[in-house]
């Protein structure tokens, strides 16, 4: 009897194409755009917190500034780090590895004909192993240089690639901003890009040299931290908070004018964020699923006044309620099926395209696709149902006589 | 003698109430046997439409008993309705009342399909009772392809299917000219006299209620006569 339902629902369905699709439109949508946006949200987490590995581990970032403002908080009142403090840190702390200071101002930087503008870092060589790079050509740069701030650079593959071409940059003067600078290095090229930017477009020189030639003030806005394999990374913050609370003369009743932020942080803040924006977005999905099945409850109880007299018919002859139900109730679920399917092949289409399109991993995720499809059944009886029980509730003698 | 085919006991069946009470149906009485062919005439609002509908099981009768095979029917909710429907009986409407876009013969299987006759003896069935109604090259004609009197050839091609012991037909020749109707008549006699079918037929035609063995006639909700065709046992 179910086959029986099954293969008239399918008739029926197929009978009327144009409003079939019409009709399943709404869960087409719905579906495609739950798909869709999940698939793209957990491609981002993935990237996210592939991202922040590549960040390298056991990182810490001491800024000045208070805490809670996020990686771009404000440090403008706070008084500067200094390369005391950057000192003090490795030589009182001894579960930090390394530290290193960090001045970074886009410039634009001009090699012949060509102009690109880049993020420059100025630094020190204890920056290329917190930050996992290794040097491709060339060398790091020299106590002297770091000493004299002279005129250096090292630069990232992208960089050097879209100013001097492919191949060993070394020997060659580019400009930075204002000052010539030599380029001495080239980083190893990364596969990795951090959180949308390409981590090989950089042009790194010595801090001194970013301090005095291009910022023109001996600050420094960062300085990344390394810790000790093992240490927590709560127990070294602690440690650099007490430091630098005394450092800073911060008496007992005043809060800390710096911050130290862990990188891991920034995973679960980002895949929080992405978390929160897939629901919300999923959130207006469900919505438009919900009107997808009140379209396909629209079509049907159509269906059922304009099938009366067949419905009639059909009770005449010996249809019980329950089969005249499950007639109408398997033409919904049989609409809200094929419209989550379309819509599951659509959604996953988005998604590729999505992913590509972000540059992030197109990651399929098969229990949404069966959950999508359940939940297209659940639209289909749920919605189905009123309009079926209109059907089989219909007085035979009244559905023989309607025109 | 057995039990009559069917019987009314003191029937009524009242719509409204109180004042504005009205007796579709007044203490009817009625039986009929096996094999009867049976024509029920009256003016529109004698109540013979209401009785035939009780009649079908489509739908009952506010007090008195209907009494199928000698089994009181009467009590029997909507389901228990449709299965008597199902397997004791097969109507003919004025309208025909096939369904559209479907073959004559899948508008003929569609009560086995609710018997739960597998598909291939379906199939076989169908063409059976598509022939004895002189459609058998016709099988794959929608309704619309078919003349009126076609169409209520397969109409009675549905309505015998299932072997139904009681026909009843509701002006079957109401919408079909004259030659149409003549034939359908023939049609019906014919079953009816051959596979022994009952049939009880609502008709407005004097001429087409000759083809019956007797002739009930409604008014007011009562039954007026109920008289011997006296043209058909003369013959």
């Amino acid at each position: 009897m179910l086959l029986e339902a099954l293969r008239l629902a399918l008739n029926t369905v197929f009978r009327n194409k144009l409003r079939s699709f019409l009709t399943v439109l709404g869960i087409v949508i719905g579906v495609a755009s739950v798909i869709a946006m999940v698939t793209v949200g957990q491609g981002s987490t993935a990237q996210v917190q592939s991202d922040v590995a590549s960040l390298g581990s056991n990182l810490l970032m001491l800024r000045p500034g208070e805490a809670g403002r996020g990686p771009g908080g404000s440090s403008a009142d706070a008084p500067p780090l200094t390369l005391q403090d950057l000192t003090a840190l490795t030589r009182d702390i001894p579960d930090i590895v390394q530290a290193a200071p960090v001045a970074a101002k886009l410039q634009s930087v001009v090699a012949g004909e060509m102009n690109h503008s880049v993020m420059v870092t100025g630094t020190d060589n204890a920056y290329f192993d917190i930050r996992g790079w290794t040097l491709a050509y060339g060398r790091p740069f020299s106590e002297g240089e770091l000493r004299t701030g002279a005129p250096v650079c090292i630069l990232g593959t992208t960089t050097s690639a879209d100013l001097l071409g492919q191949g060993n940059p070394v020997g060659t003067t580019i400009r930075v901003g204002k000052i010539s600078c030599d380029v001495i290095g080239l980083l190893a090229k990364r596969e990795a890009s951090t959180f949308g930017q390409d981590d090989n477009d950089t042009v790194v020189i010595p801090l001194r040299a970013m301090q005095r030639r291009i910022l023109g003030k001996s600050d420094m806005q960062s300085i990344s931290i390394t810790f000790r394999e093992g240490a927590r990374a709560e127990d070294v913050t602690a440690q650099i908070q007490s430091l630098m609370r005394e450092r800073r003369h911060i008496t007992a009743n005043m809060n800390d004018d710096f911050n130290v932020f862990d990188m891991k942080q920034i995973s679960s803040m980002l895949t929080g964020i992405t978390g929160v924006l897939t629901g919300l977005l999923s959130a207006v999905a469900a919505i438009s699923l919900l009107v997808g099945g009140i379209g396909i409850m629209n079509i049907m109880l159509v269906s059922v006044t304009e099938r009366t007299r067949e419905i009639g018919i059909r009770m005449a002859v010996g249809a019980t309620e329950m089969q005249v139900l499950m007639q109408f109730l398997v033409e919904a679920i049989v609409l809200s099926l094929i419209g989550g399917a379309i819509g599951i092949l659509v959604g996953l289409g988005l998604g590729a395209v999505g992913s590509y399109a972000l540059n992030i991993g197109f990651v399929p995720d098969y229990r949404l696709i069966l959950a999508s499809f359940a939940f297209s059944a659940v639209v289909g009886v749920v919605f189905g149902f009123f309009p079926a029980r209109r059907a089989a509730r219909l007085d035979p003698i009244e559905a023989l006589r309607h025109q | 003698m057995t039990a009559p085919m069917l019987e009314l006991r003191h029937l009524s069946k009242i719509y409204g109430q109180d004042e504005a009470r009205v007796f579709a149906l007044d203490d009817v009485s009625l039986s009929v046997d096996k094999g009867e062919f049976v024509a029920v005439m009256g003016p529109s609002g004698s109540g013979k439409s209401t009785a035939m509908n009780i009649l079908g099981c489509l739908d009952t009768p506010t007090s008195g008993q209907y009494l199928l095979y000698g089994t009181d029917v009467t009590g029997l909710d909507r389901d228990q309705r449709a299965l008597l429907r199902r397997h004791f009986l097969g109507f003919i409407f004025q309208g025909f009342n096939l369904l559209p876009r479907t073959t004559a013969l899948e508008n003929v299987e569609l009560p086995l399909i609710y018997q739960g006759v597998p598909a291939s003896e379906r199939r076989l069935r169908a063409a059976e009772a598509l022939a004895k109604v002189g459609l058998e090259g016709r099988a794959d004609h929608r309704p619309s392809e078919l003349s009126g009197g076609q169409q209520q050839r397969v109409a009675i091609a549905r309505a015998i299917v299932t072997r139904p012991g009681l026909i009843l037909a509701d002006e079957p020749t109401g919408n079909l000219d004259t030659a149409r109707s003549r034939e359908i008549m023939e049609l019906l006699a014919q079953l009816n006299r051959d596979e022994g079918l009952t049939v009880l037929m609502v008709t407005h035609e004097a001429d087409m209620a000759a083809y019956a063995h007797r002739i009930v006639t409604f008014l007011d909700g009562r039954i007026h006569s109920d008289q011997k065709n006296e043209a058909i046992h003369a013959a």
